[in-house]
Protein backbone atom coordinates (compact mmCIF):
# COMPACT_ATOMS: atom_id res chain seq x y z
CA UNK A 1 0.00 0.00 0.00
CA UNK A 2 1.41 3.39 -1.03
CA UNK A 3 0.57 5.90 1.72
CA UNK A 4 1.46 9.48 0.81
CA UNK A 5 0.50 11.13 4.06
CA UNK A 6 -1.29 10.61 7.36
CA UNK A 7 -3.11 13.47 9.10
CA UNK A 8 -4.39 13.36 12.67
CA UNK A 9 -6.92 15.72 14.25
CA UNK A 10 -7.58 15.96 18.00
CA UNK A 11 -10.45 18.18 19.10
CA UNK A 12 -11.36 19.15 22.64
CA UNK A 13 -14.54 21.12 23.39
CA UNK A 14 -14.58 22.82 26.78
CA UNK A 15 -17.45 25.29 26.43
CA UNK A 16 -20.70 25.12 24.51
CA UNK A 17 -23.03 28.13 24.53
CA UNK A 18 -21.33 29.39 27.65
CA UNK A 19 -21.74 26.12 29.57
CA UNK A 20 -18.65 24.33 30.79
CA UNK A 21 -18.31 20.86 29.29
CA UNK A 22 -16.83 18.74 32.07
CA UNK A 23 -15.14 16.46 31.28
CA UNK A 24 -14.31 18.14 27.97
CA UNK A 25 -15.74 16.43 24.87
CA UNK A 26 -12.76 14.90 23.08
CA UNK A 27 -12.61 13.32 19.66
CA UNK A 28 -9.90 12.44 17.20
CA UNK A 29 -9.71 11.46 13.55
CA UNK A 30 -6.91 10.02 11.47
CA UNK A 31 -6.85 10.28 7.70
CA UNK A 32 -4.59 8.23 5.43
CA UNK A 33 -4.05 9.42 1.86
CA UNK A 34 -3.25 6.41 -0.33
CA UNK A 35 -2.66 5.71 -3.99
CA UNK A 36 -5.68 4.14 -5.70
CA UNK A 37 -4.31 1.08 -7.51
CA UNK A 38 -7.40 1.00 -9.77
CA UNK A 39 -7.55 4.69 -10.76
CA UNK A 40 -8.63 5.23 -14.33
CA UNK A 41 -9.56 1.65 -15.17
CA UNK A 42 -12.53 -0.58 -14.43
CA UNK A 43 -11.36 -3.61 -12.47
CA UNK A 44 -13.91 -6.25 -11.54
CA UNK A 45 -12.05 -7.83 -8.62
CA UNK A 46 -11.44 -5.38 -5.78
CA UNK A 47 -9.71 -7.83 -3.42
CA UNK A 48 -6.54 -5.74 -3.27
CA UNK A 49 -8.51 -2.79 -1.85
CA UNK A 50 -10.28 -5.08 0.61
CA UNK A 51 -6.91 -6.18 2.01
CA UNK A 52 -5.72 -2.59 2.16
CA UNK A 53 -8.88 -1.81 4.13
CA UNK A 54 -7.93 -4.38 6.74
CA UNK A 55 -4.45 -2.91 7.06
CA UNK A 56 -5.89 0.60 7.33
CA UNK A 57 -8.40 -0.46 9.99
CA UNK A 58 -5.51 -1.55 12.13
CA UNK A 59 -3.20 1.40 11.40
CA UNK A 60 -5.85 4.11 11.75
CA UNK A 61 -7.39 2.71 14.94
CA UNK A 62 -3.99 2.47 16.66
CA UNK A 63 -3.07 6.00 15.63
CA UNK A 64 -6.41 7.46 16.66
CA UNK A 65 -6.34 5.87 20.11
CA UNK A 66 -2.77 7.11 20.57
CA UNK A 67 -3.84 10.61 19.52
CA UNK A 68 -6.55 10.62 22.21
CA UNK A 69 -4.05 9.38 24.78
CA UNK A 70 -6.52 6.98 26.42
CA UNK A 71 -6.70 3.19 26.78
CA UNK A 72 -8.59 1.62 23.84
CA UNK A 73 -11.56 0.61 26.01
CA UNK A 74 -12.15 4.29 26.91
CA UNK A 75 -13.24 5.01 23.34
CA UNK A 76 -17.03 5.45 23.32
CA UNK A 77 -18.05 6.17 19.74
CA UNK A 78 -16.66 5.70 16.29
CA UNK A 79 -17.17 6.33 12.59
CA UNK A 80 -15.39 5.97 9.26
CA UNK A 81 -15.41 7.64 5.86
CA UNK A 82 -13.60 7.74 2.54
CA UNK A 83 -13.25 10.17 -0.35
CA UNK A 84 -12.20 8.82 -3.73
CA UNK A 85 -10.27 11.05 -6.14
CA UNK A 86 -11.81 11.81 -9.52
CA UNK A 87 -10.23 8.87 -11.37
CA UNK A 88 -11.72 6.31 -8.98
CA UNK A 89 -15.07 4.72 -8.28
CA UNK A 90 -17.30 4.97 -5.25
CA UNK A 91 -17.05 1.19 -5.14
CA UNK A 92 -13.34 1.55 -4.33
CA UNK A 93 -14.31 3.35 -1.12
CA UNK A 94 -16.77 0.57 -0.37
CA UNK A 95 -14.07 -2.09 -0.82
CA UNK A 96 -11.78 -0.28 1.60
CA UNK A 97 -14.39 0.48 4.25
CA UNK A 98 -16.84 -2.39 4.43
CA UNK A 99 -15.56 -5.97 4.12
CA UNK A 100 -12.50 -6.05 6.43
CA UNK A 101 -11.87 -2.56 7.84
CA UNK A 102 -13.97 -3.01 10.98
CA UNK A 103 -12.54 -6.21 12.46
CA UNK A 104 -9.17 -4.79 13.60
CA UNK A 105 -10.95 -1.69 14.93
CA UNK A 106 -13.29 -3.80 17.08
CA UNK A 107 -10.47 -6.05 18.19
CA UNK A 108 -8.52 -3.07 19.47
CA UNK A 109 -11.43 -1.36 21.24
CA UNK A 110 -13.19 -4.38 22.76
CA UNK A 111 -16.97 -4.52 23.36
CA UNK A 112 -17.64 -2.82 20.03
CA UNK A 113 -20.63 -4.68 18.65
CA UNK A 114 -22.33 -1.73 16.96
CA UNK A 115 -22.11 -1.04 13.27
CA UNK A 116 -19.41 1.51 12.44
CA UNK A 117 -21.36 4.30 10.75
CA UNK A 118 -19.84 5.42 7.47
CA UNK A 119 -20.01 7.92 4.64
CA UNK A 120 -18.29 8.06 1.31
CA UNK A 121 -18.04 10.36 -1.66
CA UNK A 122 -15.99 11.22 -4.69
CA UNK A 123 -14.28 14.58 -4.64
CA UNK A 124 -11.35 16.80 -5.42
CA UNK A 125 -8.59 18.34 -3.33
CA UNK A 126 -9.78 19.73 -0.01
CA UNK A 127 -13.16 18.00 -0.12
CA UNK A 128 -14.81 17.89 3.33
CA UNK A 129 -15.53 14.47 4.81
CA UNK A 130 -18.29 14.40 7.41
CA UNK A 131 -17.53 11.26 9.40
CA UNK A 132 -20.73 10.00 11.07
CA UNK A 133 -20.35 8.91 14.69
CA UNK A 134 -22.24 6.36 16.77
CA UNK A 135 -21.72 4.53 20.08
CA UNK A 136 -19.44 1.50 19.66
CA UNK A 137 -21.57 -0.87 21.78
CA UNK A 138 -25.12 0.18 20.89
CA UNK A 139 -26.07 2.04 17.73
CA UNK A 140 -29.19 3.55 19.30
CA UNK A 141 -27.45 5.56 22.04
CA UNK A 142 -28.80 8.98 21.12
CA UNK A 143 -26.25 11.11 23.01
CA UNK A 144 -23.49 9.77 20.76
CA UNK A 145 -25.03 10.47 17.33
CA UNK A 146 -22.66 13.04 15.92
CA UNK A 147 -20.40 13.88 13.00
CA UNK A 148 -16.88 15.20 12.62
CA UNK A 149 -15.75 17.20 9.63
CA UNK A 150 -12.20 16.69 8.39
CA UNK A 151 -10.39 17.83 5.29
CA UNK A 152 -6.89 17.76 3.88
CA UNK A 153 -6.25 20.63 1.49
CA UNK A 154 -4.03 18.67 -0.94
CA UNK A 155 -6.05 15.44 -1.08
CA UNK A 156 -7.44 13.42 -2.68
CA UNK A 157 -5.57 13.90 -5.92
CA UNK A 158 -7.18 12.24 -8.95
CA UNK A 159 -5.45 8.89 -8.36
CA UNK A 160 -5.78 8.87 -4.59
CA UNK A 161 -8.25 7.86 -1.89
CA UNK A 162 -8.49 9.34 1.58
CA UNK A 163 -9.66 7.00 4.30
CA UNK A 164 -10.68 8.36 7.70
CA UNK A 165 -11.49 6.90 11.10
CA UNK A 166 -12.81 8.90 14.08
CA UNK A 167 -13.06 7.99 17.77
CA UNK A 168 -14.50 9.94 20.71
CA UNK A 169 -14.35 9.52 24.46
CA UNK A 170 -17.82 11.01 24.93
CA UNK A 171 -20.97 11.93 23.07
CA UNK A 172 -22.02 15.43 22.06
CA UNK A 173 -20.90 18.21 24.45
CA UNK A 174 -24.27 18.81 26.17
CA UNK A 175 -26.64 15.96 25.16
CA UNK A 176 -30.24 16.50 26.23
CA UNK A 177 -32.62 15.11 23.62
CA UNK A 178 -33.42 11.89 25.45
CA UNK A 179 -33.39 8.43 23.89
CA UNK A 180 -31.32 5.43 24.96
CA UNK A 181 -28.51 6.45 27.33
CA UNK A 182 -25.13 4.76 27.56
CA UNK A 183 -25.97 3.56 31.08
CA UNK A 184 -28.90 1.58 29.63
CA UNK A 185 -26.86 -0.36 27.06
CA UNK A 186 -27.50 -4.10 27.14
CA UNK A 187 -24.82 -4.80 24.57
CA UNK A 188 -26.25 -8.03 23.17
CA UNK A 189 -27.00 -7.02 19.61
CA UNK A 190 -24.97 -3.87 18.92
CA UNK A 191 -28.20 -1.91 18.69
CA UNK A 192 -29.42 -1.29 22.28
CA UNK B 1 -11.51 29.12 25.66
CA UNK B 2 -14.23 27.13 23.90
CA UNK B 3 -12.26 24.46 22.11
CA UNK B 4 -8.88 23.27 20.96
CA UNK B 5 -7.76 21.34 17.90
CA UNK B 6 -4.41 19.75 17.18
CA UNK B 7 -3.68 18.73 13.58
CA UNK B 8 -0.68 16.54 12.83
CA UNK B 9 0.42 15.75 9.28
CA UNK B 10 2.98 13.08 8.46
CA UNK B 11 4.12 13.32 4.84
CA UNK B 12 5.91 10.34 3.30
CA UNK B 13 6.18 11.55 -0.30
CA UNK B 14 4.43 13.71 -2.87
CA UNK B 15 4.81 11.56 -5.95
CA UNK B 16 8.62 11.41 -5.72
CA UNK B 17 11.02 9.28 -3.68
CA UNK B 18 9.79 8.22 -0.25
CA UNK B 19 11.44 10.37 2.47
CA UNK B 20 13.88 8.54 4.75
CA UNK B 21 12.38 10.55 7.61
CA UNK B 22 8.83 11.68 6.93
CA UNK B 23 8.13 15.42 7.19
CA UNK B 24 5.88 16.20 10.12
CA UNK B 25 3.83 19.37 10.44
CA UNK B 26 1.53 20.24 13.30
CA UNK B 27 -0.93 23.03 14.04
CA UNK B 28 -2.37 24.02 17.41
CA UNK B 29 -5.68 25.85 17.09
CA UNK B 30 -7.49 27.49 20.01
CA UNK B 31 -10.93 29.10 19.88
CA UNK B 32 -11.41 31.90 22.41
CA UNK B 33 -13.98 34.58 23.15
CA UNK B 34 -13.11 37.97 21.64
CA UNK B 35 -13.67 40.45 24.49
CA UNK B 36 -13.76 43.39 22.02
CA UNK B 37 -16.42 41.95 19.68
CA UNK B 38 -19.21 44.31 18.69
CA UNK B 39 -17.70 47.65 19.69
CA UNK B 40 -14.67 49.74 18.82
CA UNK B 41 -12.34 49.71 21.82
CA UNK B 42 -9.43 52.14 21.48
CA UNK B 43 -7.06 50.51 23.98
CA UNK B 44 -6.64 46.81 23.33
CA UNK B 45 -2.92 46.13 23.76
CA UNK B 46 -3.30 44.90 27.34
CA UNK B 47 -5.04 41.78 26.04
CA UNK B 48 -1.68 40.54 24.72
CA UNK B 49 -0.77 39.64 28.31
CA UNK B 50 -3.93 37.53 28.59
CA UNK B 51 -2.93 35.67 25.44
CA UNK B 52 0.55 34.74 26.68
CA UNK B 53 -0.50 31.56 28.53
CA UNK B 54 -2.30 30.34 25.39
CA UNK B 55 0.85 30.88 23.34
CA UNK B 56 2.99 28.91 25.76
CA UNK B 57 0.49 26.08 26.12
CA UNK B 58 -0.01 25.79 22.36
CA UNK B 59 3.75 25.82 21.70
CA UNK B 60 4.21 23.11 24.33
CA UNK B 61 1.49 20.99 22.76
CA UNK B 62 2.99 21.35 19.30
CA UNK B 63 6.40 20.23 20.48
CA UNK B 64 4.70 17.27 22.16
CA UNK B 65 2.72 16.40 19.02
CA UNK B 66 5.95 16.44 17.01
CA UNK B 67 7.71 14.01 19.34
CA UNK B 68 8.80 16.14 22.30
CA UNK B 69 12.28 17.13 21.07
CA UNK B 70 12.65 20.90 20.55
CA UNK B 71 15.83 20.21 18.55
CA UNK B 72 13.71 18.53 15.87
CA UNK B 73 11.65 21.66 15.13
CA UNK B 74 12.89 23.48 12.02
CA UNK B 75 10.00 25.63 10.79
CA UNK B 76 7.22 27.73 12.29
CA UNK B 77 4.37 30.11 11.58
CA UNK B 78 1.33 31.67 13.19
CA UNK B 79 -2.06 33.09 12.35
CA UNK B 80 -5.46 34.22 13.55
CA UNK B 81 -9.03 34.27 12.28
CA UNK B 82 -11.25 36.93 13.85
CA UNK B 83 -15.03 36.39 13.94
CA UNK B 84 -17.34 38.80 12.12
CA UNK B 85 -18.03 41.11 15.08
CA UNK B 86 -14.32 41.77 15.55
CA UNK B 87 -11.59 43.68 13.75
CA UNK B 88 -8.46 42.51 11.97
CA UNK B 89 -6.59 44.55 14.61
CA UNK B 90 -7.77 42.07 17.24
CA UNK B 91 -5.98 39.35 15.29
CA UNK B 92 -2.82 41.45 15.41
CA UNK B 93 -2.83 41.01 19.20
CA UNK B 94 -1.60 37.46 18.58
CA UNK B 95 1.74 38.48 17.01
CA UNK B 96 3.63 39.05 20.25
CA UNK B 97 2.27 36.32 22.56
CA UNK B 98 2.14 33.70 19.80
CA UNK B 99 5.50 34.49 18.27
CA UNK B 100 7.52 34.93 21.42
CA UNK B 101 6.08 31.81 23.03
CA UNK B 102 7.43 29.67 20.19
CA UNK B 103 10.78 31.46 19.97
CA UNK B 104 11.27 31.12 23.71
CA UNK B 105 10.39 27.45 23.83
CA UNK B 106 12.63 26.70 20.86
CA UNK B 107 15.70 28.19 22.54
CA UNK B 108 15.43 31.76 21.27
CA UNK B 109 14.86 30.96 17.63
CA UNK B 110 16.18 33.88 15.58
CA UNK B 111 13.87 34.33 12.61
CA UNK B 112 10.70 36.40 12.62
CA UNK B 113 7.64 34.14 12.85
CA UNK B 114 5.71 34.57 9.57
CA UNK B 115 2.00 35.17 9.97
CA UNK B 116 -1.36 35.53 8.28
CA UNK B 117 -4.67 36.74 9.62
CA UNK B 118 -8.16 37.49 8.41
CA UNK B 119 -11.73 38.15 9.49
CA UNK B 120 -14.06 35.27 8.66
CA UNK B 121 -17.00 33.10 9.63
CA UNK B 122 -17.26 29.49 10.82
CA UNK B 123 -15.36 27.16 8.49
CA UNK B 124 -12.99 29.85 7.23
CA UNK B 125 -9.69 28.35 6.13
CA UNK B 126 -6.39 30.09 6.84
CA UNK B 127 -3.11 29.41 5.04
CA UNK B 128 -0.53 29.77 7.79
CA UNK B 129 2.89 30.64 6.30
CA UNK B 130 5.94 28.72 7.49
CA UNK B 131 9.65 29.58 7.40
CA UNK B 132 12.85 28.28 9.00
CA UNK B 133 13.10 29.14 12.71
CA UNK B 134 16.62 30.59 12.52
CA UNK B 135 16.89 32.12 9.04
CA UNK B 136 13.94 33.50 7.10
CA UNK B 137 15.63 33.03 3.71
CA UNK B 138 16.08 29.26 3.86
CA UNK B 139 14.22 28.37 0.68
CA UNK B 140 13.64 24.67 1.40
CA UNK B 141 11.54 25.56 4.44
CA UNK B 142 9.14 28.05 2.81
CA UNK B 143 5.83 26.31 3.24
CA UNK B 144 2.25 26.85 4.45
CA UNK B 145 -0.34 24.79 6.28
CA UNK B 146 -4.05 25.23 5.71
CA UNK B 147 -6.14 25.07 8.87
CA UNK B 148 -9.72 25.73 9.90
CA UNK B 149 -12.63 24.52 12.01
CA UNK B 150 -16.15 23.82 10.77
CA UNK B 151 -17.78 25.63 13.73
CA UNK B 152 -15.43 28.55 14.38
CA UNK B 153 -14.97 31.43 14.65
CA UNK B 154 -18.44 32.50 15.70
CA UNK B 155 -19.15 36.26 15.60
CA UNK B 156 -17.66 36.96 18.99
CA UNK B 157 -14.72 34.57 18.83
CA UNK B 158 -11.12 34.46 17.65
CA UNK B 159 -9.20 31.46 16.37
CA UNK B 160 -5.53 31.48 17.35
CA UNK B 161 -3.09 29.29 15.41
CA UNK B 162 0.53 28.20 15.85
CA UNK B 163 2.30 25.85 13.43
CA UNK B 164 5.60 23.96 13.66
CA UNK B 165 7.35 21.59 11.23
CA UNK B 166 10.28 19.18 11.42
CA UNK B 167 11.97 19.92 8.12
CA UNK B 168 11.98 21.12 4.52
CA UNK B 169 9.22 20.46 1.96
CA UNK B 170 9.25 16.76 1.25
CA UNK B 171 10.76 17.08 -2.24
CA UNK B 172 12.51 20.48 -1.82
CA UNK B 173 14.75 21.12 -4.86
CA UNK B 174 14.57 24.74 -5.98
CA UNK B 175 17.94 25.90 -4.64
CA UNK B 176 18.49 29.05 -2.57
CA UNK B 177 19.93 29.30 0.93
CA UNK B 178 20.23 25.88 2.57
CA UNK B 179 19.63 25.12 6.25
CA UNK B 180 23.26 23.92 6.39
CA UNK B 181 24.46 27.38 5.28
CA UNK B 182 22.72 29.44 8.00
CA UNK B 183 25.03 32.02 9.57
CA UNK B 184 22.54 32.67 12.35
CA UNK B 185 23.40 36.30 13.10
CA UNK B 186 20.38 38.25 11.98
CA UNK B 187 17.52 35.76 11.71
CA UNK B 188 17.52 36.23 7.95
CA UNK B 189 20.47 34.18 6.56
Amino acid sequence: MNIRKIVTFVEETRLEMGHVVDPAARRAATVAVIENPFAGVFVEDLTELVSMGEELGSLLSERTVRALGVPPNAVESYGKAAAVGENGELEHAAALLHPKFGAPVRKLLGKAAAIIPSSKKRGGLGVALDIPLGHKAAAFVRSHFDGMEVRVNDAPRANEIMVALAFTTSGRPLPRVGGLTKQEIKGDDGLR
Amino acid sequence: MRKELIVLEEIFHEGGPRAAVPLRRAAAITVIHNPFAGTYVPEIAGFMDDLKPFGLQMARRLIGALGGDTGAIEGYGKGAIVGASGEIEHGALWHVPGGYAMREMLGNAKAIVPSAKKVGGPGTRLDVPITHINASYVRSHFDAMEVGLADAPRNDEMVLVLVMTTGPRVHARVGGLKASEIEGKDGLR
